[in-house]
């Protein structure tokens, strides 16, 4: 544990719904500039944990810091955010879309920005719109878009915040094989790039294990099979990856991956094209 | 052959279908009207397209011998300014009101519960009461038409807005907006288009209240001139009045549909079919 306080630290945190609890005795750290993937099988709490981290779920019991300070109870600028879906803005076109992010802040009362304000964010919104490949698409709105864009427009609408953590929940999830490798690159890319400290949730093992530097696994470690909510789930496996034990990542994945397969009673859908 | 339920037709046919209809009231009018006329050349129930002229002629091209006014001009022009100024108050309320409950939860607790209570009200019954406090000129006409739609309104703006993702209402959060923020430029310009969809759908209930209160107290409008013309069984002046209304309701509506395309390329995009 190093000395300085971790960038997001958390205590002993739980989460329940009445009688039905979700988490339980969650205590972790984060330092800045880590890649957490979280992966579980569904109904596993992983993404009520992101809910807790963005802002829109609170803990029920323990508690929560970021960087040093309680985590807010509703969303902010510090956290962004990438959806699988309806995460971009429908009635602004890409340019609008990233720029809206800037004029929250910049102009307070209408939110709107004019004259040489606009045109200085805009250029902002341009090196962003450049950094996801969506410069020519700029006039467009997200409905002409495939989801592959949609979901570039939305990473740039988030990181031209410079939040401090940056959330991904499934972002990936709807979008063909093809397209989701380019996604992965652009992301690396942009993780190394701009030092962000990523949380991903994903329901795929090979995209968690490839894209993150830390792997959380979701699940019980008790079972009450005559009262199925009377446990919650929590981190089971604490992984840190490195690009060095490539071979014991992927043993794992597969272990991993036939656990799943056999509680889901389902055969696997992606096979191991996300392997690099 | 085809299923019944995959028997589409061209577009030729289509438009052939469709006008079918129209053509066949027509010449099953012409019939009855002869088959009456024939019998007795005074009926008045099903007057024959050349009487029907006649009378059309004298509101629509002659000044009226009283005030100098052509009639059928004068009662679309009030008609249109009542129907009008009230759809527009009741639009301007419908998104006021539907916006400030469906976007902030505590207004939402107050006032939605009261909305649907109003808006269960039939505005038929209010109708004397606006007489008695408007007075029975202008306003208490447009009232009616406010009352009668705007409850509908609003809860159909709540819904909208209550209706658009979550993620759209926590992205917003996440790029720093404020409530205030989030009202001005994530939901009310997404509430705007879906607004007019809803006021497309009243349209028929507000000519309704226009007509009902034109009926009862008036002294020019669509509605009272074939209220007048009743007492003397005036058949020739009421069908091209109904007609004349159901056109006006019809441009209406797809000026609405036409507008909404145009100022919204965003919204409902048909391109992608």
């Amino acid at each position: 544990m190093s000395a300085a306080e971790p960038l997001l630290r958390f205590s002993r945190v739980g989460k329940e719904y009445g009688s039905h609890i979700v988490l339980e005795s969650i205590s972790t750290q984060v330092q800045e500039g880590e890649f957490v993937s979280l992966v579980g099988t569904s109904g596993c709490g992983k993404s009520t944990f992101l809910k807790m981290l963005l802002g829109t779920e609170q803990p029920s019991s323990g508690e929560a810091f970021l960087g040093g300070k309680p985590l807010a109870a509703e969303p902010g600028p510090d956290r962004g955010i990438v959806f699988q879906k309806y995460s971009v803005f429908p009635h602004l076109t890409v340019q609008q879309n990233v720029l809206a992010a800037l004029e929250f802040s910049r102009s307070p009362w209408l939110g709107k920005l004019f004259g040489g304000a606009k045109k200085a964010a805009l250029e902002e919104v341009a090196l962003w719109l450049d950094a996801v490949g969506l410069s020519r698409a700029k006039d467009l709105y997200p409905h002409s878009l495939s989801g592959g864009m949609q979901q570039r427009l939305a990473i740039a609408q988030a990181l031209i915040k410079q939040p401090r953590i940056l959330l991904l929940d499934e972002p990936f999830g709807a979008l063909d094989p093809g397209i989701r490798k380019d996604m992965h690159q652009l992301l690396l890319r942009l993780w190394s790039q701009h030092k962000l400290t990523v949380f991903m949730v994903t329901h795929d093992l090979h995209e968690g294990f490839y894209l993150g530097t830390r792997l959380w696994v979701f699940d019980k470690t008790r079972h009450d099979p005559q009262a199925p909510d009377r446990y919650g789930s929590t981190i089971t496996y604490d992984l840190a990856l490195h690009l060095n034990n490539q071979q014991a990542v992927q043993e794992i994945a597969e272990q991993l991956d036939a656990a799943d397969v056999a509680r889901l009673q389902l055969s696997p859908s992606t096979g191991d094209s996300t392997h690099a | 052959m085809k299923r019944w339920i995959n028997a589409w037709p061209s577009r030729p046919v289509a438009a052939l279908l469709g006008a079918l209809p129209f053509v066949l009231v027509f010449f099953i009018y012409l019939w009855g009207s002869n088959l009456r006329l024939q019998e007795n050349p005074n009926d008045k129930l099903l007057p024959a397209f050349s009487q029907i002229g006649a009378a059309m002629d004298e509101l629509v091209l002659q000044p009226s011998a009283r005030t100098g006014e052509y009639l059928f001009w004068q009662d679309t022009q009030s008609s249109l300014r009542r129907l009008g100024l009230g759809v527009l108050a009741a639009a301007s309320l419908g998104l006021l009101a539907g916006l400030l409950t469906g976007a902030l939860p505590m207004l939402g607790a107050g006032f939605t519960p009261f909305i649907t209570a109003i808006s269960l009200i039939p505005p038929m019954a209010v109708l004397p009461i606006l007489f008695i406090v408007f007075g029975l000129d202008e306003l208490s006409k447009v009232m009616l038409i406010v009352i009668g739609i705007a409850p509908t309104l609003m809860r159909s703006v709540y819904h909208n807005c209550r209706e658009l993702p979550a993620e759209q209402w926590v992205k917003a959060q996440t790029l720093g907006a404020h409530s205030g923020q989030v009202m001005l430029r994530v939901l009310l310009p997404q509430l705007t288009p879906r607004l007019i969809d809803s006021v497309r759908l009243s349209l028929g209930s507000a000519w309704l209240f226009l007509i009902a209160a034109e009926a009862i107290a008036s002294n020019d409008g669509l509605g009272y001139r074939i209220f007048l013309v009743r007492r003397y069984m005036a058949m020739d002046v009421i069908l091209p009045y109904v007609a004349w209304i159901t056109l006006l309701a019809f441009l209406t509506d797809f000026a609405l549909a036409r507008l909404n395309r145009w100022a919204f390329p965003w919204y409902n995009p048909a391109s992608r079919h």
